[in-house]
């Protein structure tokens, strides 16, 4: 209490910094944890998937019963155990990251100030003139750059609201554990194969957006977004 | 100066000292409540800890597996691995399994050994359970056979058992030295051997249980992976440590990377 009030003027210097940098510090890093765990679950997602590479609906599924979707790769078994290893200790990562994530989003107001569009942008024609400038893929011009534009405000929404909720309850609907604890959680997906096929597609909307993202950062200049989201960035100097 | 340094030190000492002892308190109520899986100490076993425990706290002995009806019967069930290879098994299955016993021992307190026509004999149940594979694929079958806790309360089970262990026909066999154990084997906790669930079954889909899926006798553990279900049947070992088994890991799959826990 008594050092706090020494320092009045480094208190509020420190206040107006961190209002004015383009990333706060809890978006930075949990960014680029959510980035590791998010490769990291990607490739043992994928060393799980290619020992059985086909979809199925309903309940159940195996070689020899109807399938949805044969995927063109050959069936590859002997990495599915330590990829699920790998698969659900960044799991743990990137869950508790996202946790910390949404309630300090919450409390910042990082959801209202950057993401949640203004009404006013909310309609169709607001909406399809992002999309137009979006689709001319230039640099933004600097002031565009500050903000999110309604696209992209419904696309991150879309992303920490819908796609990854459904890609970890989908991940949770396949435990037999929890299908004991709570049935209706793989009953809402259609069955333990229904869950799996929905995580398949959900995780691979997520990596749709990766890239788009990584092409829109490329376009806005990827070192310098990329040192922002590192340093914090200045949005007026 | 020199004072804030020293207050700050000690601050942080506190801090240190008060973790040290949170984390010491959090490891000992973990062990105590059963919630340290035995591959704690694999390279990837800060992830299977952290499931194990939530997935323990979560799920009780009270949470049942689904019981599907006989019209969800998987028409194909996929059979993953070969038999045994050894001499004996394929003399036992030559001669339909009449000379093979089950021996229980370990921590009960009468070591047995029981025919297969002796387990017939015991209270039956049947049960059309949903088996998904680590891999991805999945059957619905029925089962028949008995809880694994009646077999428990017969041999008479000492408190300070925590693991039942399953050997497979081409596993050590007898009571070598178990830190030399070769072959299929696997362990549950006590929290799942004594579920109602989990059941040791000789009989799939109405018929004896197939070869291919375990005959004589395999493991039953619905709320896990189909791999935990050990097949082939030859020893149950009732123990309060499997660290002096294998590796010590509970199982011989986690040593070709698979988590001992597969709740998942």
């Amino acid at each position: 209490m008594a050092e706090t009030a020494y320092l009045p003027g480094l208190a509020i210097q420190e206040a107006d910094r961190l209002e004015s940098t383009r990333h706060s510090a809890v978006v930075r890093v949990t960014h680029w944890i959510t980035a590791l765990s998010f490769l990291a679950l990607l490739v043992s997602g994928i060393l799980i998937l290619i020992a059985h590479p086909r979809l199925y609906w309903g309940e159940t599924g195996g070689v020899g019963a109807p399938s949805l979707i044969d995927l063109p790769i050959p069936f590859k078994i002997g990495y599915s155990g330590w990829g699920r290893y790998v698969h659900f200790l960044s799991a743990w990562v990137s869950v508790l990251t996202g946790v910390v994530y949404v309630f300090a989003g919450l409390f910042t107001r990082h959801f209202r100030r950057n993401l949640f569009p203004a009404r006013s942008d909310l309609s169709i024609a607001s909406i399809w003139r992002s999309v137009l400038i979006d689709l001319r893929l230039r640099r933004p011009a600097e002031e565009e750059s500050r903000t999110y534009n309604v696209l992209q405000r419904l696309t991150y929404l879309l992303v920490v609201f819908v796609l990854f909720p459904l890609v970890i309850l989908s991940g949770l609907a396949m435990s037999p554990a929890i299908a004991s604890v709570v049935p209706a959680l793989r009953d809402s997906f259609g069955g333990q194969q229904s869950a799996r096929t929905i995580h398949f597609f959900v995780a691979s909307a997520l990596v749709l957006f990766l890239f788009v993202h990584l092409a829109m950062v490329a376009l806005a200049g990827f070192m310098s977004r990329t040192r922002d989201m590192i340093t914090g960035g200045e949005t007026h100097e | 100066m020199s004072e804030i340094i020293t207050r700050r030190k000690l601050i942080a000492a506190g801090f240190t000292a008060a973790g040290a002892a949170g984390l010491g308190v959090a490891a000992w109520l973990a062990d105590r409540y059963g919630l340290i899986p035995p591959d704690h100490g694999h390279i990837f076993g800060s992830g299977e800890t952290a499931t194990y425990a939530a997935l323990r706290l979560l799920t009780s002995r009270h949470s049942l597996a689904r019981e599907f009806n006989r019209s969800d019967i998987s028409k194909v069930a996929p059979v993953k691995g070969e038999p045994p290879e050894n001499e004996t098994y394929h003399r036992l299955l030559a001669g339909g399994f009449a000379d093979w016993r089950l021996k229980i021992n370990g921590l009960v307190a009468r070591p047995s050994a029981y025919s297969l026509a002796e387990l017939k004999r015991f209270p039956s149940e049947t049960h059309i359970f949903h088996q998904a594979c680590e891999e991805g694929w999945s059957f619905i079958a029925e089962w028949a056979g008995f809880p694994l806790s009646y077999l428990l309360n017969l041999v008479g089970v000492m408190p300070q058992a925590r693991y039942a262990v399953f050997f497979g026909f081409d596993t050590h066999g007898d009571d070598g030295d178990l830190r030399y154990v070769k072959g299929k084997w696997n362990s549950i906790d006590m929290s799942d051997a004594w579920h109602p669930q989990t059941i040791l079954a000789y009989g799939m889909n109405g018929h004896d249980l197939p070869t291919g899926h375990g005959a004589p006798l395999r493991l039953r553990v619905p709320r896990q992976l189909g791999g935990k279900s050990t097949k082939y049947l030859s020893h149950i070992f009732v123990t309060d440590t499997v660290s002096n088994i294998g590796k010590g890991y509970g199982a011989e799959g986690v040593e070709r990377g698979f988590s001992w826990y597969a709740g998942i």
